[in-house]
């Protein structure tokens, strides 16, 4: 059965609908969006090898990009996408990925960087004609669309933000991408399973798979997507002219390309991290022993160690929490007013030394056992042991003193001399599901050591101490005996020369695994990464206000300074539209609900303003008031999705509050000049205030503004800024 | 003159035995025993300290809500004749007979009794049947938790009351609202709702959901109102302004009286007062204001004083010197200046005292007239006791090296300048020409050569520094973080021109006279700022759990165990209510979307009126389970089953609503209702049975024997205590 089509909602009239006050000839539209779009990449492409020294984040994402290239495995807080978008675009661009990306400042001398930040400013370039379009879709107004525009080419926040090698241009991209898709759909929808009807709704799901592929933050955009989706859905459910089988059908093709296609396309992405990097590097502690054994390089990799555990051993001990640390201890004590004043003992989620432990009988000495003639002992389960630190041969040992963090626990020590201690250094080694008396296996078994004199558990609580103990991780002994990960334990390393080793090749974890490991981490990381006290944070409420801006290069007089800053007309204009939006609604929707009687054109301008407006709005909303309730750091970069919604609202309503406006005055030619010559006066003032701001993004070099002789001087319009 | 004698005197009297029932009933279960256990049990030790504070009229801060609270708890011990001494130290402990255990606890009680009536009233006023009204009454009496919760000098019963009151004075006033709007029974019940929400978000922060969720529907009901074109422009505006000014404009005010009054009542000083900033210190009796009072108020230059930095964390703190040095190496290997120590000691001494200096003039004392600072000047500050000047240079800081070191000059002879000129920055200034002002004035120190801001660090120096915090001079200087304000917080005007005279002088307590106080809008401002950002590190607790633990209820809390028996209290719901509420919970969520999905097909299984019902229903008490529970899991403070009964509450009043429903549109036939009837009451007798299986865990007497209650045990996760024999 084909699909019964539904009325066209607009009549064939189009742009060319009399009454309007400005009507643009159809052939305008493609010119426009070519000037657009031509502006846009010039002003993203203008000076774009300066500096030539590392910027800000570069030196992450720059070094991560690298990372792919160089096939290193590593860990970062957000998913694989953008990182691997950057490497790629390095890669095909000729850079070999041999700069180390150190620190800010670092000079590039012959590497090529500008593959990279091409295709970032490319990525950030697109953004324009995108919300061009979205904004024509919306409002079927040219002037609304060219408003929103300018403001986004003449932003120069935008530009900065998209001229280095960072992750917002590509997550904004995915973002933009999505809305203009969700967009162009809901206008296909009178024509559904159509092949436009088809193509948007797939695109708009890729986006949002690349979207989430970058930044976490993508998450907020598929809620965007969700809502309309589920809003389009009950309109449909609602229109009784369709059958419920063609409801279903509906259903389902949303389903598949909304969440079956990102799902897909997510999981690939994932995979195809892991397949590239696949040799060892810096993030492999932050994982699993079963993780490491599959990177190239790694000392798990094609181990082949002694597989039972003996008296003697060297060994390194991991938790088996997701993104446990090792098992560590280092020659600095606890500082004073903290538990007992012994050694620090920690989780460190890095490869060292330090992790190394011996273990040994709980009542004979080192003596015996080093030497070579004595028989190999095995350990086994319920045995009473003592874990002696290899390089300052203290014991690992607890006692009753509260823990430095976790108040109920107990602390957990260094002590001893040269392996001499007392009977609080004896712990019992048990494996889960075992019974008395069995060996104990390397990387397989999982292990709890409870402490003999106090009963309690060891265990990693996963609270990162402060500056004294080098922000590692928390060791504790627990006095609750709950089973659950923090407590439980494997061994990795295992070196007995007594012993032969043998290959161990049966840890291969499933890739369902390895995602929800490194989603895990991913997730520790990010809230890990909580500000510390006496820190200046940025707040979200700075953000609408352009209250302070990020230094993205130069500190000094003399240095080429880039500061990341919203062009403070427009970010102003936009803050006061949303004001003049908010009064709009209001009222507009009280006069209709009071019935008033409205003419064709007022109809059709609330429409725009409240479902247009509204889908706007309900997006900026959607990327903004979330950040008022993460703990993490945040910075001033996180607002531009929002501020990208902020503009498109801008754009919408300026163009309404004058068609409104206009309606009022009687001749026509009025109306028109009326209105045209508010929209010049607006473009005018973005354009000379892009042209005051403009050194803010292109690069200072003399004074700093805060002194009086500076060309920028009379531009430090906020005392919190520092260019 | 005498007509009225004609007519008898008749007075009508309707009386609704069914509410004094019920009222009787929730007293006697929530009332008897009051006084037992005749010692402290569970967080009576939190709020009985502030009791006995209120007693004694002695300042506190408290970061777990606002005073509404507990002043009312205060009120019950004020009227029992409490004189506030108890040592209130740990759970368990014996009350000495000077506390009135009984009336302390006696307003808990009554609030908690009292819900059982507003139980029934709330589901009468939702347009359901006495029926129905009598069994959530019902269910909400013979709830173990909320009795064990209503029984104890504890907040939440006293919160739950007024929440429920709120909700049911809305009821009242919207079923009014059609027939008799602005009649004098609107006005009061529209009134009484505002109240009691203030009161509820005044004794806990938590009512806040619930005042949220009325303003919320009171917005949905006024925006059916505009689509009504019955009503004028004029009336619609009147019903705004009226609903403005009881809902929004009636809680703030109430909510500052309750600041007014707190801070009426508490006007000494006590434990919290180094978290408050010194002026407000200086607006209690006792405390700093034995030593501030009658200082002059302007600085000048010349002047003796001590700097406090405003931040007071991780303590409060005096900028100060002493002769110790710098380390010329430091442990890690990185140099210093070997100059004078400059650090933050977090005590009252005498190497705390600073002489602001005029750069221009040699001269330490105030000149007659005295010349005040202002804004924008640059001084010097001279350290009172060595004479040395407060400096910094490009050298790192001893524990942050990318700050400037700070130090109290001395010359080496190795061609390192002294850097001693500061421009004073009053950041609380009116006009760029304020005096610089003790105590009021939160100031800034700009240094003049390298522009950084003298700054707390907030870290603890090495043994050489004496682990007193570290002073540093921050050139990143983001906007105004309080770590780098100060304000003076000592003061005099120094006379002495001679050393020794001067260090006489310092040792010497202040005096003169003025007087400072603080607007009552500044104090109010101050406190609650400082109760919303206070925190409390401790976050791990024994009985804590987490938000889905309380869905099923795997957790309980121990709130008392008698020394020697195994008399217990725990608060542990009633197993059979708590299933049910999720049971009805989850019917009412999927009859819903099954209605919803069918009327959008225009398909109407039930009449509009009993579907209106329904979706109120809902509305009130489904959404007050949602807006009371499911906050909590973006909460990252430490938990307690306590925290869902508001919810609960909320979600056992769904019971009735879904169970009437069912029988009403889903059994059609006879047999079937009697049928259902007659679940009901064997269901009904289960939940009266688990309550009389718990009640010796809820009132804590009778004792139990091991076995008795290893038998009651019901879940694993549970933790009853036994005593080993």
């Amino acid at each position: 059965m084909p699909p019964r089509q539904r009325e066209p909602r607009r009549g064939p009239g189009g742009p060319g609908r009399p009454g309007r006050p400005t009507a643009p000839p159809v052939a305008a539209r493609p010119a426009a969006l070519a000037l657009v779009t031509l502006l846009s990449f010039a002003s993203r492409f203008h000076r774009l090898p300066e500096p030539p020294h590392v910027c800000w984040d570069e030196t992450h994402f720059g070094k991560m990009g690298s990372y792919y290239i160089n096939r290193t495995f590593f860990f970062d807080v957000h998913p694989p996408l953008g990182k691997m978008l950057i490497g790629l675009a390095g890669y095909l661009s000729g850079y070999d990925g041999t700069f180390p990306f150190q620190k800010p400042g670092d000079r590039y001398e012959q590497h090529n960087y500008m593959g990279m930040r091409g295709f970032c400013a490319f990525l950030g370039s697109c953004l324009v004609p995108f919300a061009y379009l979205t904004v024509l879709e919306l409002s079927k107004s040219l002037p609304a669309a060219l408003l929103t525009a300018f403001i986004l080419i003449f932003d120069t926040g935008c530009i900065t933000l998209s001229q280095y090698i960072l992750l917002d241009p590509i997550l904004m991209f995915f973002l933009m991408g999505a809305v203009l898709s969700m967009v162009k759909c809901n206008s296909c929808a009178d024509r559904p399973f159509s092949a436009s009807w088809w193509f948007w709704l797939s695109l708009t799901g890729v986006n949002l798979a690349g979207a989430m592929g970058v930044k976490f933050v993508g998450l907020f955009v598929v809620l965007l997507v969700g809502l309309n989706t589920i809003y389009d859905l009950w309109d449909l459910l609602g229109n009784l002219s369709l059958s419920l089988v063609m409801f279903g059908k509906h259903l389902l093709a949303r389903v598949l390309c909304l969440i079956v296609l990102p799902l897909a396309l997510y999981t690939a992405m994932f995979a195809v991290h892991f397949a590239v990097l696949n040799k060892s590097g810096p993030g492999d502690g932050f994982f699993s022993s079963a993780f490491q054994s599959q990177l190239i390089g790694n000392n798990l990799h094609n181990v082949s160690i002694p597989e039972h555990l003996a008296y003697g051993s060297v060994i390194t001990m991991k938790n088996l929490r997701m993104a446990g640390g090792y098992l560590h201890s280092h020659w600095h004590l606890y500082p004073e007013g903290i538990g007992a004043r012994q050694q620090q003992v920690t989780a460190y989620l890095h490869k060292d030394l330090n992790n190394l432990w011996i273990i040994k009988k709980h009542d004979s000495d080192t003596a015996d056992l080093s030497d070579p003639l004595s028989p190999v002992e095995f350990v086994r389960h319920g045995d009473i042991i003592r874990l002696e630190h290899k390089e300052t041969s203290r014991n690992l040992h607890s006692h009753q003193h509260e823990a430095p963090l976790t108040r109920k626990h107990f602390q957990v020590t260094g002590y001893g001399i040269n392996g001499t201690g007392d009977s609080n250094d004896f712990w019992r080694i048990e494996v889960v599901g075992r019974k008395t008396g069995k060996l104990i296996k390397v990387l397989r078994s999982q292990i709890r050591l409870i402490h003999v004199a106090t009963g309690c558990i060891l265990g990693s609580s996963g609270k990162t101490l402060p500056k004294w103990g080098w922000e590692q991780v928390e060791v504790t002994c627990t006095p609750y005996l709950k089973e659950t990960p923090n407590s439980l334990w494997n061994f990795e390393d295992h070196i007995n020369p007594k012993l032969p080793n043998i290959s161990l090749d049966v840890l291969k974890p499933s890739f369902a695994e390895i995602l929800l490991e490194s989603h895990m981490v991913m997730i520790r990381g990010n809230s890990g990464l909580k500000p510390k006290d006496n820190e200046v944070t940025s707040k979200p409420w700075h953000w609408p206000i352009n209250y302070q801006g990020l230094r993205f290069s130069g500190v000094n007089e003399t240095d080429y300074r880039v500061y990341l800053l919203g062009n403070p007309v427009i970010w102003w204009l936009n803050l006061v539209t949303m004001g003049l939006y908010f009064l709009i609604t209001v009222c507009t929707a009280v006069a209709l609900k009071r019935g008033v009687q409205l003419t064709y054109e007022l109809k059709e301008l609330s429409g725009v303003v409240l479902r247009g407006g509204g889908q706007i709005t309900l997006g900026w909303l959607l990327h903004y008031l979330p950040f008022f309730m993460m703990g993490r750091v945040l910075y001033f970069h996180h607002y531009f999705p929002a501020m990208l919604f902020s503009s498109m609202l801008t754009g919408i309503t300026w163009d309404s509050l004058l068609k409104f406006c206009a309606g009022f005055l009687s001749p026509s030619t009025t109306a028109r000049k009326v209105y045209g010559g508010v929209f010049l006066a607006l473009v005018l003032l973005i354009l000379y205030s892009f042209y005051l701001f403009h050194p803010l993004s292109y690069g200072m070099i003399g004074p700093m503004a805060s002194d009086p002789s500076s060309p920028m001087a009379g531009l430090r319009w906020m005392d919190s800024w520092e260019f | 003159m005498l007509g009225f004698l004609k007519e008898p005197v008749v007075v009508t009297a309707e009386i609704n035995v069914n509410l004094v029932a019920l009222t009787v009933m929730g007293l006697i279960t929530r009332l008897w025993g009051l006084c037992y256990p005749r010692a402290v049990v569970f967080d009576e030790v939190y709020y009985g300290q502030f009791v006995s504070l209120y007693m004694k009229r002695i300042f506190f801060v408290d970061d777990s809500g606002p005073p509404f609270g507990h002043m009312l708890l205060a009120l019950g011990g004020y009227l029992g004749g409490f004189d506030g001494n108890f040592l209130w130290n740990r759970i368990g402990a014996e009350y000495t007979m000077n506390v009135p255990v009984w009336s302390l606890r006696l307003l808990p009680a009554l609030a908690g009794a009292l819900c059982v009536p507003l139980a029934y009233q709330i589901l009468v006023e939702l347009h359901f049947s006495h029926c129905a009204a009598l069994g959530a009454a019902l269910l909400i009496l013979l709830e173990n938790s909320l009795i064990t919760q209503s029984r104890f000098m504890l907040l939440e019963s006293i919160l739950i009351f007024f929440i429920l009151l709120a909700v049911l004075s809305y009821l009242k006033f919207y079923n009014l609202q059609r027939h008799r709007s602005f009649s004098g029974r609107w006005w009061f019940w529209l009134m009484l709702t505002g109240v009691a929400c203030s009161c509820a978000v005044g004794v806990k922060y938590m009512g806040l959901f619930t005042y949220m969720l009325l303003l919320a529907i009171a917005g949905l009901h006024f925006w059916h109102m505009i689509g009504d074109q019955t009503l004028s422009n004029v009336s619609l505006l009147c019903h705004f302004l009226a609903r403005g000014l009881a809902l929004l404009l009636i809680p703030v005010v109430m909510y500052l009286s309750f600041f007014y009054v707190h801070l009426a009542l508490l006007y000494c000083s006590g434990p919290h007062d180094q978290i408050m900033t010194s002026a407000f210190q200086a607006s209690l009796e006792g405390g700093l204001a034995r030593i501030t009072q009658g200082q002059p108020l302007e600085v000048a230059y010349g002047s003796q004083i001590t700097l406090r930095n405003v931040l007071g964390k991780p303590m409060q703190c005096w900028l100060h010197s002493h002769t110790n040095t710098y380390p010329i190496r430091y442990e890690n290997g990185r140099g210093s200046s070997h100059q004078q120590q400059v650090t933050c000691y977090p005590f009252k001494d005498v190497n705390n005292w600073w002489i602001v200096k005029d750069p221009g003039m040699q001269q330490l004392v105030v000149s007659n007239p005295p010349r005040p600072v202002r804004h924008g000047h640059i001084v010097q500050l001279v350290h009172g006791i060595t004479t040395r000047y407060l400096n910094t240079h490009d050298v790192a800081a001893p524990l942050s090296p990318h700050s400037q070191e700070v130090s109290c000059y001395i010359d080496y002879n190795i061609s390192m300048p002294a850097q001693n000129l500061w421009r004073v920055e009053i950041v609380n200034r009116e006009s760029d020409t304020d005096v610089w002002k003790t105590i009021l004035s939160e100031v800034r120190f700009v240094h003049v050569n390298t522009s950084a801001v003298l700054k707390l660090s907030g870290a603890s120096l090495p043994e050489w520094g004496y682990r007193q915090l570290e002073v540093v001079g921050e050139k990143l200087s983001k906007g105004y973080h309080q770590s780098m304000l100060w304000n003076v917080e000592e003061h005099r005007y120094g006379k002495s021109q001679e050393q020794k005279e001067r260090e006489v002088e310092l040792h010497s307590p202040t005096q003169m006279d003025i007087s400072k106080n603080l607007s009552f809008m500044a104090k109010f401002t101050e406190l609650q700022w400082k109760i919303l950002t206070l925190k409390n590190e401790d976050t791990e607790h024994k009985y804590s759990s987490s938000a889905l633990d309380w869905i099923t209820m795997d957790t309980n809390i121990a709130y008392w165990l008698h020394p020697t028996s195994g008399a217990q209290i725990h608060l542990l719901g009633n197993v059979v209510t708590w299933a049910s509420a999720n049971a009805a919970a989850l019917v009412y969520t999927c009859l819903s979307l099954w209605y919803l999905i069918r009327r959008r097909r225009r398909i109407y299984d039930i009449p509009e009126d009993s579907w209106q019902l329904w979706v109120s229903a809902g509305g009130v008490c489904g959404g007050g389970w949602v807006v009371n529970y499911l906050p909590f899991f973006l909460m990252e403070k430490t938990l307690f089953l306590y925290h869902y009964l508001p919810a609960l509450t909320f979600q056992i009043l769904l019971i009735p609503v879904v169970l009437q429903h069912l029988g009403d549109h889903l059994c059609r036939s006879v047999l079937l209702k009697s049928m259902f009837s007659a679940l009901i009451v064997a269901w009904f007798s289960s939940v009266y049975f688990v309550y009389c299986t718990f009640s010796p865990v809820t009132y804590g007497q009778p004792a139990l024997s091991m076995t008795e209650l290893k038998d009651l045990r019901w879940k694993d996760s549970w933790n009853i205590l036994i005593r080993k024999q």
